[in-house]
């Protein structure tokens, strides 16, 4: 009975940070920075000790899903759904995951956001900031916690606003910090993409509620197999469907473009939504979905396909990319394509144990990469400082993100280096550090199930190694290439505690699904029907250290051995010309786009505004026609012909008659006493007469 | 045929002419002497008619007083022949018509109408003395009081009037 | 053969004269020879109010002429006393100068 006491806890999930937020908004105008940023983290950490509570009472109890009724929702005919929370294993993972990294990204942001010089102790910005930040993590629990499809959907489209709101976060700035439109363009573009995604979604939600008559997890599952019997394609369409929506909210092709315009946003943004918890709710939702892909195996081929492709083709961009996030963004699209490729395979567990620790990870190497950014800036403002006597400012710009402008900050940033390092060997998936267990768990999954993959993920991986360790050359050893990089300096302990947090965590992260212990997959299968605990391969394990090795070699023979002075080109664009280029510039996927589809949209929605509404309805319909009949009207008609001509003929008639018949009379006026005389005379007379007559 | 017949005809052309010559003639004085013939004539009338109170005053007010008073200022202002007139062409032709058709209605009203059968006879001897002039004046100052009180007022008030509109402002040339 | 007149000869008279005298009025342009006309015109009436007061054999006809020949002469005093401002102003009698009261 005290396991369901614990479980009637988990609304909280969603309303502690709801809560956070609201006492930011409403009270934050009181408060300093400290308070701000302590309320917030308080809420999610608060968030996180009731995602521990439910997993202890999963763990102590049978482990099995409950359904937390909340309130109802939606009753309309045939649709019932209700707000109801469901607690069992794959939920209170997910929900570990946001909360734990996200409070210790709010620790982060507390220092950051005061640090970045974007800033400028604008304490409403940083309040906006924190109200997003919590708004986030409740539309994460949202997600999540849902019982339904529908519940889903609508934390799926709050992370999407809440993504959105944040990447835009210095609106009217470019990531430079010069006055622009490019940061606000950047969060449109999120959110159009992810709106593509949505509408995949939306058909497939469409979909089940047309054959399933139900949209909650528990009644769609039950049927699954009933409706894929009488109509597989059913099945076959609303998991293509889901993919969709997959590919636009896990940045995988065609729909992966957002994400690294996303980098727009602050470091604990890109840490938080676009690595480690927003982007894994498409694996999420593969993984929810399990029932339903195991029953089409061409749709798991497809999604496998894709997150295969995926990792490798962001992995060669990767090489290619100069500032330090853009290779972070691109190597998390390589990684969500190995997540997505695991749960398309139906190794459900790698995919999930991945997600963990990449959460671990990657969210370590962008906070960490934040944590350069804002030495660099540190750097460049000590400088900026230092030579008032303008001698040596002689960029008007200067991009703290850009690796070639870094170089040398081991010795300047030893806490960052270290971290950091730890950060690149764990994605590189080094033993043991804990991205060597998920990603070969992953490797060994695809060996048996689906080779092709398995080759497209294993290049991929050798091309992951080698993009990170350029990084750690290009950015930590040799002489700094720029007079900011020099002077850079370490960040203080509210930045490099939870990045030394995140670090031991990178480090033991496996020893969630240690080969023999599976840990994970046992807490997993009680969740997902099906799964089964994964061999450690050797062969696999072994070949993928090797050429893990091998990719750290061959970047230091190109990077390490002699370190890039100031203004030296890349190496690798000597060695390979022309492909080089290719990764530099992305393939031209996004100008591919724009030329496409985007300018094409612009174009049929300018003739709609320009040709349909302004010249034919506005122009036409409404001057010509409408204003115009209704001028002639008054004007020429009412105006003209009936005031004008009728009715003031009728009265300036009346008066000139008047004038006319006075000017007449007044003449009988004429000063002329005998004319009087004559009058009365005439008077008599006609009296006489008159008289003489009756 | 008799005496008294004949003589208003007489004096009937005498005032008429005398009138007409009023109506015509250029020069003031002339005017002013016709016009005195005419009182004269139409005392003669008041005789005939029996009120010889009313003759002499007749011939006494308008003949004496009112008509020197005429010549006077006659002689005053100079009668200068005044030259054709420039306006109320109509006038003239006008004032003809008008006065004609005002007789045309008199005559019409007076022997169409009117049937007067009344004859006046010639006054009898009796009337000429001073009975009748008693009576008139017995009348005129028991029934007739008031008028007559406010008559003499008028008088005062004229001849004040008029010695105040003549008199003649300081600097004034006259 | 009686001697009388009938009273429609007097009235006859009586009507000429004045039908005369505002003939004067009208046509005459000289103040002093419109003022005689309205005494000619005047004096008819008088003619006429003496018939009548014989006719009818009373003495009121006789008692209003004598009013009217009071009054007629108080008119002409203030008359011929306007006459003469009048052409100390103008310089001229012509009556048809004073027309300054146009319309």
């Amino acid at each position: 009975m005290e396991s369901s006491g614990l479980f009637s806890l988990v609304p909280l999930i969603v309303f502690l940070p709801v809560a956070g937020l609201l006492i930011n908004i409403i009270f934050g105008g009181w408060m300093n920075e400290k308070t701000i940023g302590a309320v917030a983290s308080a809420a999610s950490g608060l968030a996180f000790v009731v995602a521990v509570l439910l997993g202890v009472a999963l763990w102590t109890g049978s482990g099995e899903a409950v359904v937390v009724p909340f309130a109802d929702w939606i009753h309309i005919g045939d649709l019932n759904v209700a707000w109801n929370f469901r607690v069992d294993t794959l939920s209170v993972l997910m929900m570990l995951v946001v909360s734990g990294v996200g409070t210790l990204i709010h620790i982060y942001a507390i220092g950051y956001m005061h640090e970045d010089v974007r800033f400028k102790n604008d304490i409403g910005r940083y309040r906006r900031f924190f109200v997003f930040l919590n708004l986030f993590i409740a539309m994460m629990m949202i997600l999540v916690s849902g019982d339904s499809y529908l519940m889903l959907f609508v934390g799926w489209e709050g992370v999407g606003l809440c993504s959105f709101l944040l990447i835009g976060f210095w609106y009217e700035m470019d990531t430079l910090g010069r006055p622009s439109f490019a940061n606000s363009n950047a969060a449109r573009k999120a959110f159009i993409v992810n709106r593509i995604g949505d509408f995949g979604f939306l058909i497939a939600g469409f979909t089940m509620f047309w054959w399933f008559k139900d949209l909650s997890f528990a009644g769609v599952f039950t049927q699954a197999e009933h409706i894929a019997s009488i109509a597989p394609g059913v099945i076959l369409f609303i998991t293509l469907f889901l993919l969709v929506g997959v590919a636009g909210k896990s940045a995988q092709l065609p729909l992966y473009v957002w994400l690294p315009d996303a980098m727009a946003g602050p470091a604990p943004v890109s840490a938080l939504i676009h690595a480690a918890t927003m982007v894994t709710a498409g694996v999420y939702l593969v993984a929810r979905s399990a029932p339903l892909y195991t029953l089409v195996p061409q749709a798991q081929t497809t999604v496998a396909l894709v997150g295969g492709i995926t990792a490798l083709f962001a992995a060669t961009i990767a090489v290619g990319q100069y500032d330090i996030k853009k290779v972070l963004a691109y190597s998390t699209i390589s990684q969500l394509g190995f997540m997505v490729a695991a749960v398309g395979m139906g190794a459900f567990v790698a995919g999930m144990f991945h997600l963990v620790t990449h959460a671990f990870f990657k969210a370590l190497l962008f906070l960490s990469a934040g944590s350069v950014i804002l030495g660099l800036e540190r750097g460049h403002h000590h400088l900026a400082h230092q030579d008032e006597h303008g001698s040596s400012s002689h960029e008007d710009v200067f991009d703290p993100g850009d690796m070639r402008n870094m170089g040398g900050l081991r010795k300047q940033m030893p806490v960052t280096f270290w971290v950091y390092l730890i950060g690149a060997l764990a994605l590189a998936g080094i033993f043991p550090l804990a991205g060597f267990w998920s990603k070969d768990e992953i490797l060994a999954d695809a060996f048996h199930k689906f080779p092709t993959v398995y080759w497209l993920l294993t290049v991929a991986a050798f091309l992951t190694a080698f993009y990170m360790g350029r990084q750690v050359w290009m950015v930590f050893f040799g002489k700094p290439r720029h007079a900011a990089a020099a002077h850079a300096e370490e960040s203080p302990k509210v930045i490099t505690v939870p990045l030394m947090i995140l670090a031991a965590l990178a480090v033991l992260g496996g020893a969630l699904n240690l080969p023999g212990v599976h840990s994970l997959t046992l807490w997993l299968e009680h969740t997902i029907a099906g799964v089964e605990a994964g061999e450690f391969n050797f062969l696999v394990a072994g070949l993928s250290t090797v050429l893990a090795l091998t990719a750290i070699a061959l970047s230091w023979v190109l990077y390490g051995r002699q370190p890039l002075v100031e203004g030296q080109k890349d190496p690798l664009k000597k060695l390979l010309g022309p492909i080089f280029t290719v990764f530099e510039r992305k393939y031209w996927v996004d100008e591919a786009y724009w030329a496409v589809f985007v300018n094409r949209y612009v174009d049929i929605a300018r003739f709609l505004a320009d040709v349909i509404d302004g010249r034919f309805w506005h122009d036409f319909v409404h001057e010509k026609v409408i204003a115009g009949t209704y001028n002639w009207l008054s004007r020429t008609v009412l105006d003209l012909r009936v005031d004008q001509q009728f009715i003031d003929a009728i009265a300036n008639g009346l008066g000139g008659l008047t004038k006319r018949i006075s000017s007449g009379l007044r003449r009988l006026q004429n000063g002329f006493v005998r004319s009087y005389a004559l009058a009365v005379l005439a008077g008599v007379v006609v009296i006489l007469g008159y008289l003489i007559l009756k | 045929m008799n005496l008294t017949l004949i003589l208003f005809i007489v004096l009937a052309a005498v005032a008429v002419a005398s009138a007409a010559g009023l109506l015509v003639s250029r020069n003031t004085v002339y005017a002013a002497l016709f016009l005195v013939l005419n009182f004269a004539s139409v005392a003669v009338f008041y005789l005939l008619l029996g009120a010889p109170f009313i003759a002499l005053a007749q011939v006494t007010i308008y003949a004496g007083a009112i008509m020197v008073l005429f010549l006077f200022v006659i002689m005053l202002l100079g009668s200068e022949k005044l030259p054709r007139g420039q306006v109320l062409r109509w006038q003239r032709p006008m004032a003809i018509v008008l006065a004609a058709v005002l007789l045309a209605e008199a005559g019409f009203l007076l022997f169409q109408r009117l049937h007067l059968t009344v004859s006046l006879a010639n006054p009898e001897a009796s009337v000429n003395t001073t009975e009748t002039l008693r009576t008139l004046g017995m009348t005129l100052f028991n029934q007739y009081l008031l008028p007559f009180e406010v008559t003499s007022v008028l008088l005062l008030v004229a001849m004040v009037g008029v010695i105040v509109l003549t008199k003649k402002e300081k600097g004034e040339q006259g | 053969m009686a001697h009388t007149i009938p009273l429609s000869y007097y009235l006859a008279i009586s009507a000429v004269l004045f039908a005369m005298g505002a003939l004067g009025v009208l046509i005459r342009r000289n103040p002093l020879i419109i003022f005689m006309s309205i005494e000619l015109m005047l004096n008819a009436a008088n003619l006429a109010f003496v018939a009548f007061a014989r006719s009818f054999g009373v003495l009121t006809g006789q008692i209003f002429v004598f009013f009217v020949m009071t009054v007629s002469a108080a008119e002409v005093a203030v008359g011929l006393a306007l006459i003469i401002i009048i052409f100390r102003n103008k310089h001229s009698i012509d009556v048809d100068l004073m027309n300054s009261l146009k319309g």
